[in-house]
């Protein structure tokens, strides 16, 4: 072997874009929503900017019966309407001649031999063994099916090249659902073949954190219990649940929002500084943080969880349906729209200092975002007569709708007399950099193809993520009906405010 | 960029001071209209360019779209011009609506002439914004001009194609390297063609075959020659090779860089066929028999790999075409990143100049 072979490419340093070895995808679910609104336009946009492998095979598999050309079709209509960007005619052509379509259930051993059958034909018109990713974005009930029959054709491995398994959330919907996904996944594939998507670490705005923490050296000195008094982090979204009932009212905010995204974003907050930013040590960190949040016991669940439904309300200046009316929604539906929870990261840096959780539809805005806020001041020696007062110091990040940090500071009120009141330094990511954040799958898909899987959830973060959850899910769900109600676009339930420790209030949504 | 509202300021005589006293009022009258109307804070950009050329700067200028500037500040130079005058104008990305924000971009023409050169540096100063990286654009050549507003910039831009006389090219663009950062709009164009080498020799088993070029032939539009050199020079800094100078014969260059174990034969040869500028194809073959084969094609390159035991493969690497449009966009975003491999490329080059 020669010195260039075991060196690093030479060539790579330099490149924006690293070289990604030639890969055929195969899509399970091809013809669903997803594949339809994100996963298609995100290989367009990737072709597009061509930073696809330069050998690039997508093959489509799904019940429906229906033929290549039909599929290419299809796959052209839902690029053209939900890709970010106008499409370029030469290129989405090129782009869908290499489009193939295998139908069949997914239980079928004839599938996964046809499916052999045109990989094998894609390495012998290469001439070499094409690396292969196997996308499962069907529903969660054939994850397991899929992956055990991949492995019973002997389509895990390959020889010299590359075989991985990217799983759409979620990920079980039970501690013990997740822990046997897990055991039958890894009966298959290695764990550094399994890329498990929580699309939420694939926007720029998640990853922005860890250069928000560890590479400012002015935050960290104060990012710890003695300088942090609470943490909030909130999901609000002001639309219903939409024509999603079906998946939604199986889900509830809780297995939705809080179990992956939202205790993804609480690691972040609370990891300590990883040694490198390598893909075990940042998960590493954040596993950490995840295990030393204690699952609650049945007794403290009504203590620091509170779940709740949108009644009829107003949001947009329109008049609209509670929970319980929506179109798909079960009679007597139990499952939350609204979830907040109290939680505690038992460690020597952030011991007592409440993370507060909340997330829900039908909220009065669109917002997602991290409240940090600092102690008060010990002693103020100014009189807060005839002013808002001084407020402790809080730091906003904003992941969207307008990405950016935010500084609350006390500043003196121009006049003659020494008042005080909160004014912002506001910091937004729109205004300081001129680059457009590419579409999280677009990020994804590149990563799990290269093989890093930095930004993919390990099996055992999926698993200490549903060790907190699962007990409040299985409290509520003894617990039966009805929920407490919340007006549709207001700012939640009342209920919430009962997990607030003293002194504490949510933040306006 | 799709601009639907601007606020607008001229004044004839005008001073930098009342310039940059309207700019701040415009914007304040902005702000004022809607809260989410926000300037913003990227990149200043100073262009100096010939006032009967200043029509078709503002039309490339006008389709870089998301990459305009932040500040743009367009020195139209005159040569019998004695009065400074100025127009200034705030534009908005779109409406405002609520809870979002809508960027502003300010625009600056300032109209000069030669009395004005010995001052530009004071001119252009304070019209910049205090903090934000600068980046010079003298498309039009007037090295004196480039020379006097070197203090302000962090980075220039230049086209090293544009240069009548390709060697003096390389040779400019070095001389700028040593002042400042230099972003070239050449070098840009040879992105997907440097990914795809990179890409081609990235698999363990192939990386060896760096070791083992024996001879590279590169087509490039008759005015890129400084492309097409650039592209040897990158994988000669790459890859430790030493370059001598090149031989011209008609429109094709020829020479040989020297790697630790072998020769490798270099020929650049102009494609009167291509119309536009940048690079036509490529090919590269090592000792043990592979040749890969680049050509431009539409939606993408075309690629033509022969391997050790000589077959044969062809496919496209997809990949839009960023038109001269995108490329300058390329080259107003890149004044922001640092290639490192520019300078080494370019100081490979300039062995090969004959």
């Amino acid at each position: 072997m020669s010195a260039v072979e075991q060196a690093e490419n030479p060539l790579v340093a330099g490149l924006e874009r690293l070289p990604v070895a030639p890969t055929t995808l195969v899509i399970f679910g091809a013809t669903g929503d997803l594949a339809k609104r994100k996963l298609l336009p995100a290989l367009y946009n990737l072709a597009h900017e061509g930073a696809l492998p330069e050998r690039f095979h997508l093959i489509g598999v799904s019940r429906k019966e229906k033929e290549n050309d039909d599929y290419r079709e299809e796959c052209e209509q839902a690029i053209r309407r939900f890709s970010r960007r106008t499409p370029d005619g030469d290129v989405l052509q090129g782009f869908l001649k290499n489009v193939n379509y295998v139908p069949g259930e997914f239980n079928e051993e004839s599938v996964y031999a046809e499916l052999e059958q045109v990989l094998d034909g894609f390495d012998r018109e290469a001439g070499e063994s094409l690396n292969r990713a196997f996308y499962l974005s069907t529903a969660p009930n054939f994850f397991p099916l899929i992956v055990e029959q991949l492995g019973e054709r002997g389509l895990s491995s390959h020889d010299d090249a590359e075989v991985r398994v990217i799983i759409e959330k979620p990920f079980g919907t039970s501690l013990q659902e997740a822990l046997e996904l897990n055991r039958q996944v890894l009966d298959v594939f290695e764990e550094t073949q399994i890329f498990r998507i929580d699309h939420y670490l694939g926007k720029e705005t998640v990853q922005n954190m860890m250069a928000f923490r560890f590479a400012n050296g002015m935050f960290e000195p104060l990012w710890n219990r003695n300088y942090i008094d609470s943490v909030q982090i909130t999901a609000a979204e002001d639309i219903g649940i939409g024509t999603r009932a079906g998946f939604y009212d199986q889900t509830g905010a809780l297995r939705d929002l809080i179990q992956n995204h939202m205790l993804q974003l609480l690691c972040h907050v609370a990891m300590e500084p990883p040694v490198s930013f390598t893909a075990e040590e940042v998960r590493n960190e954040k596993v950490k943080v995840l295990h030393a949040i204690h699952a609650p016991k049945p007794e403290e669940i009504p203590e620091i969880a509170v779940h709740a439904q949108y009644s009829p309300g107003h949001s947009g200046g329109e008049d609209v349906p509670g929970y319980l009316e929506e179109e798909g929604v079960h009679e007597g539906s139990t499952t939350e729209t609204f979830a907040a929870l109290r939680l505690e990261v038992d460690n020597w840096r952030w011991a007592g200092v409440p993370f507060y959780l909340r997330a829900g539809k039908r909220l009065a805005r669109k917002i997602t975002e991290i409240a940090v806020t600092l102690k008060p001041v010990p002693h103020l020696a100014f009189s807060q007569d005839g002013s808002l007062g001084v407020k402790p110091n809080q730091l906003v990040l904003t992941l969207q709708p307008n990405e950016g940090v935010t500084l609350q500071l006390g500043a003196k009120i121009p006049g003659s007399r020494m008042r005080i009141r909160s004014v912002n330094m506001e910091f937004l990511y729109g205004t300081s950099f001129m680059s457009q954040s590419p579409e999280a799958y677009e990020r994804l898909i590149m990563d799990a193809m290269r093989g890093d899987p930095t930004l993919f959830t390990r099996n055992d973060e999926v698993e200490a993520q549903w060790r907190i959850c699962d007990p409040i899910l299985q409290a509520w769900e003894s617990a039966g009906g009805p929920l407490p109600q919340y007006e549709a676009g207001s700012q939640g339930p009342e209920v919430a405010n009962d997990l607030l420790l003293d002194g504490h209030h949510w933040r306006a949504i | 960029m799709p601009a639907v509202s601007d606020a607008v300021w001229s004044e004839r005589g005008t001073t930098p001071d009342a310039i940059e006293a309207a700019l701040r009022e415009l914007l304040a009258e902005r702000h004022s209209e809607d809260g989410g109307f926000l300037p913003a804070r990227v990149l200043n950009m100073v262009a100096f360019v010939e006032s009967e050329w200043s029509g078709e700067i503002a039309n490339r200028l006008r389709g870089v779209g998301r990459y305009h500037a932040s500040r743009l500040v367009v020195l139209s130079y005159d040569p019998k011009r004695t009065r400074l005058d100025a127009h200034a104008s705030v534009a908005a990305e779109g409406e405002a609506k609520p809870g979002d924000i809508v960027l502003l971009h300010e625009t600056v023409i300032v109209e000069l002439g030669d009395r004005h050169l010995d001052d530009l540096l004071t001119i252009a100063d304070p019209l910049v914004v205090s903090d934000l990286p600068t980046l010079l654009w003298s498309p039009h050549g007037h090295p004196e001009a480039v020379q006097a507003l070197l203090p302000l910039a962090q980075a220039t831009l230049l086209d090293s194609v544009d240069e009548p006389v390709w060697h003096e090219a390389i040779d400019r663009a070095n001389t700028l390297s040593d002042r400042l950062y230099v972003v070239d709009l050449a070098w840009l164009r040879s992105t997907p063609w440097r990914e795809r080498i990179a890409a081609t020799f990235d698999p363990p088993a192939l990386r060896g075959e760096l070791d083992q070029i024996t001879s590279i032939t590169i087509r490039h539009h008759p005015d890129s020659t400084v492309a097409a050199m650039l592209l040897i020079g990158w994988l000669a800094s790459r890859l430790g090779w030493q370059l001598s100078p090149m031989r011209a014969e008609g429109d094709v260059l020829s020479g040989t860089a020297q790697a630790e174990r072998q020769e490798i034969a270099l020929r650049l040869q102009a494609a009167p066929e291509q119309l536009v500028r940048g690079l036509a194809g490529l090919s590269i073959e090592t000792a043990s028999g592979i040749q890969l084969r680049l050509d431009r094609g539409t939606g993408g390159l075309r690629a033509h790999q022969r391997d050790a035991e000589g077959r044969e493969h062809e496919w496209t690497i997809l990949g839009a075409s960023r038109g001269e449009a995108g490329i300058l966009g390329e080259g107003i975003r890149q004044a922001l990143l640092r290639d490192p491999t520019y300078r080494p490329a370019l100081q490979a080059a300039q062995q090969m100049l004959p």
